[in-house]
């Protein structure tokens, strides 16, 4: 399912031009208000807006034909920022409220509820309300009832934003789980959740798209100013190997995992540019990482200077600069102490 | 237990809110302790006021049903537009609210009566709608209908429309939301609603006078039983309005129970 998109809406100063390709997860990236929201209502039918929306062949609004497919035959799921299930129903009616609506009986919809149940973890709790559960019991069972409509595309807009920081992580691990393979375009101002679950990613500044690409291309070198500001973090790949990051030329990186991985499973590493300093020779002491790399570009950065290298980039003062005479093809040394290098599982590196 | 929150209320309020209790309460139990209890039972038991009580449930109840039946579309409609249209449309569902019973009555009688602007089609139909039963029920149901629209209005406001976005995108079609979704959601305004329409339908006097007039067993219901037993037989008529607060009493009650266990259930 190829999800194509080129629409405006005119009131709220939104316009986009999108292609979300079969089994692609495709994140909207951008700080509150940028118009994120209003481009995934619009893409579910919950907004009018002025142009195309198309899946695959499929046109599912045009204003120039005058073509409208209400949400509900659209086949498009919209996961919320809060759960938002239903108050009146239990986790399991919930969750085959879905598969009812669109036709299984009744024994039906609640078998498909249990397998959804299941998978994210929640059967225990089928049989209590919305009330009764916390906010990551809340937003599993609100995974569950988007799927289990077995939607051609899933809408998934800041997923995390509302849950605390404990359960953050869990649904964050469930999330890349059900995602992969399913044609996605997930909303979100994280840069991490960017990171972790997007295969492409879309910059959003004031309801304009200002950069899209493939994800570490524009987390590590964003080709707009607002998308250098706004994500501006490193993002290395790898696999994990004794709690460390393996990268494909065989180096390690150090860092601190989230949850516990495997060895041997796909895993990113995020490291902050103000984290990393720059050495001429290998430093002596306590940073377990000390990387060699080459200079590739010099910004500004606000007051610093963002050095950029073949690996990580770095913030740096302008007297380092000076200082170390850093200039592009400089041979330098990066160190990063481990505890600022965070580990998380990450997505294959197939689709990276 | 009821506890007076010490903080957050002025104290000096408490004094014209007691007063105000005090309005309520002090003629209803005035009610109670003058009526003459040993001849209450031969009072009530009346053919003219048994006649007079069931007229009055089965109008109410039918009433009731016709309110909801029209009440709970033009709810919705009200809820979910917006507009000039729709700002007209309310004032005029709610305009037998703000009128003087005896008002609606004499409009109704001028679409309805013989001689009232529908008065021919009805006639050739072989309809006669004034001063029968059916008048009452059309004149119940126009006074107590706003009651239920006003407040359904309120609860499907609040509710909003977040879930509703979201069962639509989990495939459900417009039918299967408002059954599923939005008349759930906002069933204790709907109760709330249908239980004050049901005690304006009950107590309704005027307009049921001025266009249904007061004939024994077809259109003389309780308040108008009442009206009439107060010229004759004083001790009758505070009998029967005992009646009266009675079956309010009991409904607010039977559905306070209800909606207490469907909002518990909803939060």
């Amino acid at each position: 399912m190829t999800l194509t998109a080129d629409i405006a809406l005119e009131s709220r100063d939104v316009a986009v031009d999108l292609v979300v390709e079969t089994g692609e997860t495709l994140a909207l990236l951008g700080p509150n208000g940028a118009g994120k929201s209003t481009v995934l209502a619009a893409l579910a039918g919950l907004l009018h807006p002025r142009g195309t929306v198309a899946l695959d062949d499929r046109v599912l609004s045009d204003t120039g034909t005058r073509t409208w497919v209400a949400p509900h035959d659209r086949g498009i799921a919209l996961l919320a920022q809060e759960a938002r299930l239903f108050p009146h129903l239990d986790a399991g009616d919930n969750v085959a409220f879905g598969p009812r609506a669109r036709g299984q009986s009744r024994t039906e919809a609640a078998a498909t509820a249990a397998r959804w149940l299941d998978e994210v973890g929640m059967t225990a709790h089928a049989h209590r309300r919305p009330h009764e559960l916390s906010g990551g019991q809340q937003q599993r069972v609100a995974i569950a009832r988007a799927l289990a409509t077995e939607p051609r595309v899933l809408l998934v807009d800041e997923p995390l934003s509302a849950l605390d920081a404990e359960a953050a992580p869990e649904i964050r691990d469930l999330l890349r789980r059900v995602l992969a393979e399913r044609t996605t375009v997930l909303v979100t101002h994280e840069v991490l959740d960017a990171a972790l679950l997007a295969d492409r990613v879309a910059v959003m500044d004031a309801g304009r798209v200002v950069d899209t690409g493939e994800t570490t291309r524009v987390l590590s070198r964003p080709r707009s100013d607002f998308g250098a500001r706004f994500a501006g973090l490193n993002l290395v790949r790898g696999v994990a190997s004794d709690g460390a990051l393996l990268m494909a030329d065989g180096r390690l990186l150090h860092g601190l995992a989230e949850s516990p991985v495997a060895d041997g499973q796909p895993v990113a590493a995020v490291v902050a540019p103000s984290a990393v300093s720059i050495h001429l020779t290998h430093p002596h002491g306590s940073p377990r990482n000390s990387l060699d790399a080459v200079v590739t570009e010099l910004e500004p950065h606000g007051h610093l200077v963002r050095v950029r290298t073949d690996l990580l980039s770095a913030d740096v003062t302008p007297a380092a600069v000076a200082e170390l005479r850093l200039h592009r093809g400089s041979a330098v040394v990066l160190a990063v102490k481990a505890t600022e290098v965070h580990l998380h599982p990450s997505r294959p590196l197939s689709l990276a | 237990m009821t506890r007076l929150p010490s903080l957050t209320i002025p104290r000096w309020l408490l004094v014209p809110a007691a007063l105000g209790a005090l309005l309520v309460a002090v003629p209803v139990v005035a009610m109670a302790l003058t009526v003459d209890w040993r001849e209450f039972g031969p009072l009530v038991t009346s053919e003219a006021s048994t006649d007079a009580l069931w007229l009055s449930l089965r109008t109410a109840s039918v009433s009731t049903l016709l309110c909801l039946l029209f009440g709970i579309p033009l709810a919705v409609v009200l809820a979910r537009t917006t507009g000039a249209a729709a700002t007209l449309l309310r004032s005029l569902v709610l305009l037998p609210l703000v009128l003087p019973p005896v008002v609606g009555g004499i409009a109704l009688l001028q679409a309805f009566g013989r001689r009232g602007l529908l008065g021919d089609t009805l006639d050739v139909l072989g309809l006669e709608i004034a001063f029968s039963t059916t008048a009452v029920v059309i004149a119940q149901t126009f006074v107590a209908m706003p009651f239920l629209v006003l407040s359904l209005e309120g609860a499907l406001r609040a509710a909003g429309t977040r879930f509703e976005d979201v069962a639509a995108t989990l495939g459900a079609g417009p039918t299967t939301v408002f059954r599923r979704v939005t008349l759930p959601l906002a069933l204790p305004g709907l109760v709330a609603g249908t239980v004050l329409a049901f005690a304006r339908c009950l107590g309704e006097f005027g307009a049921t006078i001025t266009f249904a007039g007061s004939l024994q067993g077809t259109t003389r219901t309780l308040p108008l039983e009442i009206y009439l037993q107060r010229e004759g037989d004083p001790q009758a008529a505070v009998a029967l309005s005992l009646v009266l607060v009675g079956v309010a009493v009991l409904v607010i009650a039977l559905t306070r129970a209800r909606r207490d266990s469907l909002v518990a259930g909803a939060t």
